[in-house]
This record gives C-alpha cells, sequence and structure tokens, in this order.
C-alpha cells in the first residue's frame, strides 16, 4: 500500500515538474520567434516596384506553397523567386517541399489542412482533386486568368481547367520532344541529325550496321522510377502519337473521345515498338529490351557516353541528369535534337507544374496573379544560375536562361510553327495516367505483352464517368 | 500562446512536444492519484483504467476502421453507392488476381520456411561452443529495417550485362560458373519468390530466437528419459523437441504470418510492385496514394483484414493456451 503511494506521489511531482518546465521554455520560445514580419521594406511604388502596385499592401500576411519540390538545389531557386515579391508587396511565402507530396495533398484537402497555393505536377491530379473535394479548389482570380490570356498560349489553359472552369496556372514548363546524342561522336562517325522520323529509323539502321558485333547499339533507354516505373515510356507512346496521327486525334485519345486501343493508338504504340522493343536498337551498353524495365530513368541515357550507345529519348530535364563537368552544348560531349516527325509539321509533346489555390484571401489570389506574371518568371530564371528551368511565359526573356538547352527549349516553345501538346498522361484520370498506362507499358517492355493487350487493358481500366 | 497551435521554430517545437508530454503526465498522474482511492465505486477505477484506451482505439482504429469498410462500397469519389462491385473487380480483374496468387505464395512460404529454418537452426546450435555467436549472425537481419535488407538484396540481385563486370553477387556466381546473367527480379513469377526469399532472411532470426528459448524450457528429465530409452537423432527431433515446443512453433507461424500480410517495404522498395509481383499490401498504398483510387485500396485493406482475422483469432488463443501451460 505504502508502495502504491509513493508511486503515485512520484507522477504527481513528476507532471508538476513537467509543467513548470514547459511554461519555463513557452516564454523563452515565443520570445525569439518575434523577429520577421516587419522586414519588409516600405513599399514606395518606384522602381522595381512599380509593377507590383496593383497587388497592394500585403503586410504581415503570409501565404503557404506546398509543392513536391523538395531537393534544396531545386527548391531554393523557388523560395529566392518570390524574393520580388516578398520586398515589395511586405507578404511573406512560406515554401515547403515534400516527396511525398502527391499522396499528402489530397489528405491534408481532406483534413481541412490544405495549403494556400500547391504546384501540381499532373493536370490528371487537378482534375482528382476537384471532383473528389467539390469547391475545396478555388477558381483562378481575374488578374491571374488576364495574365494567363495575354501572356500564355492558349494550349497553355486547357489542362488547368477541369469541367469548363479555370483552376491551376502554368508554372514551370519542359519540352519533352528531345532526342540526346553526342555532337562529338556524330562528327567523327559521320552521322546526320535526322529531320524525318524516316531518317532516324535510316540512321538508327546505319548505326547497327557500322556496330555488328552488337556491343553498340544505336538506343538507350530506362524506365525505371520506382511506384512511377513506366512514365518514361508513356512519353514515348505520347510522342508518336503526335507523330503518327493528327493532334486532333491526340486530343480525342487524351480526353477518351476514342477508345485506348483505337487503331489510331495501336498504329503508334508500334511504331515506339519499331524502336524500343527492337532487340537491335536497344539497349545500347545496358543489356536487351527488357533491361529498359529495370534501368532507372535517370541512367538511361547515360551510356552515350561511354559510347555503348547513341540516341536517348527524354525531356529536357534530362540535362540535370549528366554527370558534373559534362559539356552539354551544341559542340560539346552531349546535346538534344528535336524528335522529328514528318519534316513538314512541328509537333511538339511539352510537360510542366501548375499552381491552384485553395482560398480566396486577396494575398493568395495576389501572389497566383504574380506567378503568372512575366517579372515572375524572369525572377525564376535568373535565381536558377543552374539551369533546367523554364516557363511558357512569352515575356520571359530569353538571355536569362543561362544553360544553353533551355535556350533550346525556349526556341522550340516559342517558335510559331510548333503545335504544342501537354503531355498526355499526365491529363487523363489517376487511375490510367498513374496507374494503367504506366503499368501496362512497363509489362509490353518487361513481359512482352502484345500492343492488342496492353492497350485493351488500359482501355478496360478507363473509369466509367 | 498561439504558437502552441502552429509551432514553426525549433524552440517552439520543442516546446510544443514538452507540453504535450507535460498534459499527459498530468492526466496520467491525476488518472493514477484518483483511481486508487479506496471508497470509490467501481465504475470510477475501471473507467478511469479503461477509459483513455477505449477512447483512442475508437478514434484511432474503430472509426477509421468502419469508415474504411463503408466507403469500400462507394465508388472512387466517394458519391455514389457500387455495392460489391469494388470487391468483384478485384476477384475478376486479372491485374489484382496476380495481386492475390502473390500473396498466397508469401504467406504460405515465408512462415513455413522461415519457422523450419529458425527450429533447425535453433536445435542444431543449441549447446554447442558457437551457441551465442551463430545465433547472433541468423539475428542480426532482424536489427535491419525492412527497407535497409531491401536495398541490401537488391544489390545481391542487380544485374549487369553478360561481358560487363557484375555488381550483383548472385549473378557473379552465375558468370563464375560460366552461365549467363539473370534479370532476377522481372521475370514474374521468379521475382516473387526472389522476394520471398529477402522476408524469410529476416523472419528467420526471429523464429530462431523464440523456437530456441522455448526448446530451452523443455525440462531435462524428458530429454534424459528420452535417451535412456534409446531415442535419439532425428526420431528424438520429431518424437520429443517438436512436440515439446509446439505451441511456440504455432505462435511464431502466424506472428510471421501476420508480418508477411503486411509486407509492403520489401516489395515497394524492391520493384515497386511491377513486373507482376505486387501483393495486397503495396497494391492498396498504390491504388490509393498514386492512382487515386482510394475506394479500391479501401476494399483492399478490408480483404487484407478479412484474411488476417482468423489467423490473429489463433494466434491469441495459442498464446493463451500456452501461457497456460506455464
Amino acid at each position: 500500500m505504502s508502495q502504491a503511494r509513493t508511486v503515485r506521489m512520484l507522477a504527481a511531482l513528476a507532471s508538476i515538474g513537467a509543467l513548470l518546465a514547459t511554461a519555463a521554455c513557452s516564454s523563452g520560445g515565443s520570445a525569439t520567434s518575434a523577429a520577421p514580419a516587419g522586414t519588409a521594406a516600405a513599399s514606395s511604388a518606384s522602381g522595381e516596384c512599380a509593377a507590383f502596385a496593383s497587388y497592394g499592401d500585403l503586410k504581415g500576411k503570409t501565404i503557404s506553397v506546398f509543392t513536391s519540390i523538395a531537393s534544396t538545389a531545386e527548391a531554393q531557386p523557388h523560395i529566392d523567386s518570390y524574393k520580388p515579391f516578398e520586398t515589395c508587396t511586405g507578404a511573406t511565402i512560406k515554401y515547403e517541399g515534400s516527396r511525398d507530396f502527391e499522396a499528402q495533398l489530397p489528405v491534408r484537402i481532406k483534413a481541412g489542412n490544405a495549403p494556400d497555393i500547391a504546384y501540381i505536377p499532373q493536370p490528371g491530379l487537378l482534375s482528382t482533386l476537384v471532383r473528389n473535394n467539390p469547391g475545396k479548389v478555388v477558381e483562378v482570380g481575374a488578374a491571374a486568368v488576364k495574365n494567363v490570356d495575354t501572356y500564355y498560349d492558349a494550349g497553355w489553359k486547357s489542362p488547368g481547367t477541369v469541367d469548363g472552369k479555370y483552376y491551376a496556372v502554368p508554372v514551370g514548363a519542359n519540352v519533352k520532344s528531345f532526342v540526346w546524342y553526342s555532337p562529338k561522336a556524330f562528327a567523327e562517325k559521320g552521322y546526320q541529325i535526322p529531320n524525318t522520323l524516316d531518317e532516324l529509323k535510316a540512321l538508327s539502321d546505319k548505326i547497327v550496321a557500322d556496330n555488328p558485333d552488337g556491343k553498340v547499339k544505336p538506343w538507350c533507354a530506362g524506365i525505371e522510377s520506382g511506384v512511377a516505373t513506366g512514365w518514361a515510356a508513356t512519353d514515348w507512346v505520347e510522342d508518336f502519337m503526335l507523330r503518327t496521327t493528327t493532334p486532333e486525334n491526340y486530343d480525342k485519345w487524351v480526353s477518351h473521345q476514342i477508345p485506348f486501343n483505337d487503331p489510331a493508338v495501336v498504329a503508334a504504340v508500334d511504331k515506339v515498338g519499331e524502336f524500343l522493343k527492337n532487340p537491335k536498337y536497344v539497349n545500347g551498353g545496358l543489356g536487351d529490351v527488357k533491361t529498359i524495365a529495370t534501368t532507372s530513368f535517370t541512367e538511361g541515357g547515360l551510356p552515350i557516353l561511354d559510347g555503348t550507345c547513341y540516341l536517348h529519348r527524354q525531356a529536357s530535364f534530362y540535362q540535370a541528369n549528366w554527370p558534373k563537368g559534362t559539356d552539354v552544348s551544341k559542340e560539346g560531349d552531349i546535346w538534344a535534337f528535336y524528335l522529328p516527325g514528318d519534316g513538314a509539321s512541328k509537333p511538339v509533346l511539352v510537360g510542366g507544374e501548375f499552381a491552384a489555390a485553395f482560398q480566396t484571401r486577396p494575398e493568395v489570389q495576389a501572389f497566383q496573379a504574380y506567378l503568372t506574371s512575366p517579372e515572375w518568371s524572369n525572377a525564376k530564371a535568373k535565381a536558377t544560375p543552374n539551369g533546367g528551368w523554364l516557363s511558357a511565359n512569352k515575356k520571359l526573356d530569353k538571355a536569362n536562361l543561362t544553360k544553353p538547352m533551355d535556350q533550346l527549349s525556349y526556341d522550340i516553345i516559342n517558335d510559331p510553327k510548333s503545335v504544342q501538346r501537354f503531355d498526355g498522361s499526365d491529363m487523363m484520370p489517376s487511375a490510367v495516367g498513374a496507374g494503367t498506362f504506366w503499368k501496362e507499358m512497363t509489362n509490353w517492355i518487361s513481359l512482352d505483352k502484345s500492343t492488342a493487350d496492353v492497350t485493351a487493358a488500359i482501355e478496360k481500366s478507363w473509369p466509367a464517368k | 500562446m498561439l504558437w502552441l497551435m502552429k509551432p514553426e521554430t525549433l524552440p517552439e517545437k520543442i516546446g510544443m512536444m514538452l507540453f504535450a508530454i507535460a498534459i499527459f503526465a498530468l492526466v496520467m498522474g491525476l488518472v493514477l492519484a484518483v483511481v486508487d482511492r479506496p471508497n470509490l465505486p467501481k465504475w470510477v477505477p475501471v473507467s478511469g483504467y479503461l477509459g483513455p484506451s477505449l477512447v483512442l482505439i475508437t478514434f484511432g482504429l474503430l472509426y477509421p476502421g468502419l469508415l474504411t469498410i463503408k466507403n469500400s462500397f462507394f465508388d472512387e469519389n466517394g458519391a455514389q453507392f457500387v455495392g460489391l462491385n469494388n470487391y468483384v473487380r478485384i476477384f475478376t480483374d486479372g491485374q489484382f488476381l496476380t495481386v492475390l496468387r502473390n500473396t498466397f505464395f508469401w504467406v504460405a512460404l515465408v512462415p513455413t520456411v522461415a519457422t523450419a529454418l529458425g527450429l533447425v537452426y535453433a536445435v542444431l546450435v543449441d549447446r554447442t561452443r558457437f551457441e551465442k555467436l551463430a545465433k547472433t549472425l541468423i539475428f542480426l537481419p532482424m536489427a535491419i529495417s525492412m527497407v535497409g535488407a531491401s536495398i541490401i538484396w537488391k544489390f545481391m540481385y542487380e544485374y549487369k550485362p553478360a561481358g560487363t563486370n557484375q555488381i550483383g553477387l548472385l549473378n557473379q556466381f552465375l558468370v563464375w560458373i560460366g552461365l549467363p546473367p539473370q534479370q532476377w527480379l522481372l521475370t514474374p513469377p521468379l521475382n516473387t519468390f526472389m522476394l520471398i526469399v529477402v522476408m524469410i532472411w529476416i523472419q528467420a532470426g526471429f523464429a530462431m530466437t523464440v523456437l530456441s528459448a522455448a526448446i530451452k524450457a523443455i525440462p531435462d528429465e524428458i530429454i534424459e528419459a528420452a535417451k535412456v530409452d534409446g531415442v535419439s537423432g532425428m526420431r528424438l527431433f520429431w518424437w520429443v523437441t517438436v512436440p515439446s515446443v509446439r505451441p511456440a512453433i504455432i505462435v511464431v507461424l502466424t506472428t510471421i504470418a501476420m508480418g508477411t500480410l503486411k509486407a509492403f517495404d520489401v516489395v515497394y522498395t524492391m520493384t515497386g510492385g511491377n513486373f507482376d509481383s505486387s501483393v495486397i499490401a503495396n497494391e492498396f498504398y498504390s491504388q490509393s496514394f498514386v492512382q487515386n483510387q482510394p475506394n479500391i485500396g479501401n476494399a483492399l485493406a478490408v480483404l487484407l483484414f478479412i484474411i488476417i482475422m482468423p489467423i490473429i483469432v489463433y494466434n491469441v488463443r495459442q498464446m493463451r493456451i500456452s501461457e497456460g501451460e506455464r
């Protein structure tokens, strides 16, 4: 009995002690945290801040931004690009990047803890969010809509539109229709950059003929990407859809007005198969066709550096994957050429992320408008000295892009002849675009499943509306 | 005190943590102080002891559980009641049937092989000179996280084309004996078995430890009596050792079976569920969080719950029996 009482006393004492410690700590903690907020400069509408006058005085307001960009190297340029806005309006931007973004965002919305602004990497996720959480995603404000209409190509508005309402503004952009190669190796062998798909095939055959021992192959590829394995193969299909059929058919395919196993789609996939499933063409330096499925997409193009492979189709952002010291330029170790079509038209597959708002507060609307302004795109380009970033904003100044590769992408996006289409799998419902399309393309390569079976399986998985 | 709701700096976060601990200590102190008083009506101590855990179980387990079951009967937007459609899809769609087949292989093989290996190993090293070292070696994988173990084995299975330097040990062996290297994780159903090996590697140590303790608890008289009667070797093992540790074997089997049904880390890390190697737990994650089909995910979770339920019941009953014997 006496022992029980001692225990009780001890427990009570411990809890009192803990409480005291908390009180002591709390006064110390709050004293140190009261610093920021007031640091913003008084918003004199002079010079640099002139463009920000329309956002009003946002002193003391905080806007939270949630993105999938988590590594410091990539996140810091984003944080830096908000500085002009913060200085001129007095608002504070709270940036948060998470590798688990796609899983976290729906959970946070459901829990009533949504961020003010989120960068959504796939329009398909946007439409899922809008449809599954009615009223939670806020329509884009007037100022931002005006900016998008003025500074962006009309094609950049549709991915942010769900059921006729406009929800998300374009942020970053990348060009996917690139084939990476080594200018030095090409010069050495006398290979020419092909201008049509047929020339590309002829070039591939020539490389095969030049390397009868089979140790060097024309193409190398990798589609492994953890849970997202297969996306790199879906990009191939999208690029070839734009080249084997019309852009109108592409749109119908993405919006499911034609079935996924339509003959036009099957033909496009088979055309991809002439490259990716051709044992003579792949997988240079990495093994047989099936190794494509187990090779990480980040490593898929590296054999070009060893000279065991000549060609690698991957988006502009692949420039970040070349080892340090690789000269990525027109006459250097590595460069990219536009994946050609029929030679006359110029279809371009593009990707990008979009900013959606979850609050109607004026500062959130102002910040969303800022993201669509030329000021932001240029500030972001300047804040990214290592390159690898681009927006489709027409007023983005090419001179602010430091890397030649970004300038090449810029030229392609701003080429009046180019017909741009957004990454199809990113726009399809998640069950397909982040599910069966990835999975079945992986099976198409790893299990050698037939094109007919693959497209039929994806068609079957398309959610009934 | 507003920062307590939204801590941002490190001192604030630590303050918040201490505050939470203080509240916990205060409540527990109060409960302990009040509940022990002799003259209280009986319901006060009963609710004092059971209350907190009941509340936690209700809101942390029971409510989400019921919600999961309810949602599994709705479509992916949670708007339309679809009856058993989600379940019908799981049992008819080829993709899900593969998942069920793989899960069956996992549950059939991991507990039995891990327990068998653990038992044989425990008997072999029992009372030998190297017992401690030998047991440590087998037990070590238990100390590694599942993800860590998976990464180690991913390197073991690593494939490089023939003619180049192999990184993976397994393929290097093949090359040494003159065979071409294999893509171990790519070809179904072989890849599922390659993943199962990893789980067995992790779990055998657990089985060995528990069974070794059980073997040591067999009274010496029984062993001696058996030996006097002329039993030895395999017959001693089958007729004396195994029956004596039977309750422990069953507890180990069922515990590993439960862990295996929940196996997610190994598949997720090594193949991402690709190449027809997914299991229910991994597919549940993929459907819920990658493909945004939470209610197919819910249905998979309920299915897992239904499969695991009888094992848990059996496990608890066996534990009760073996405790009663002591």
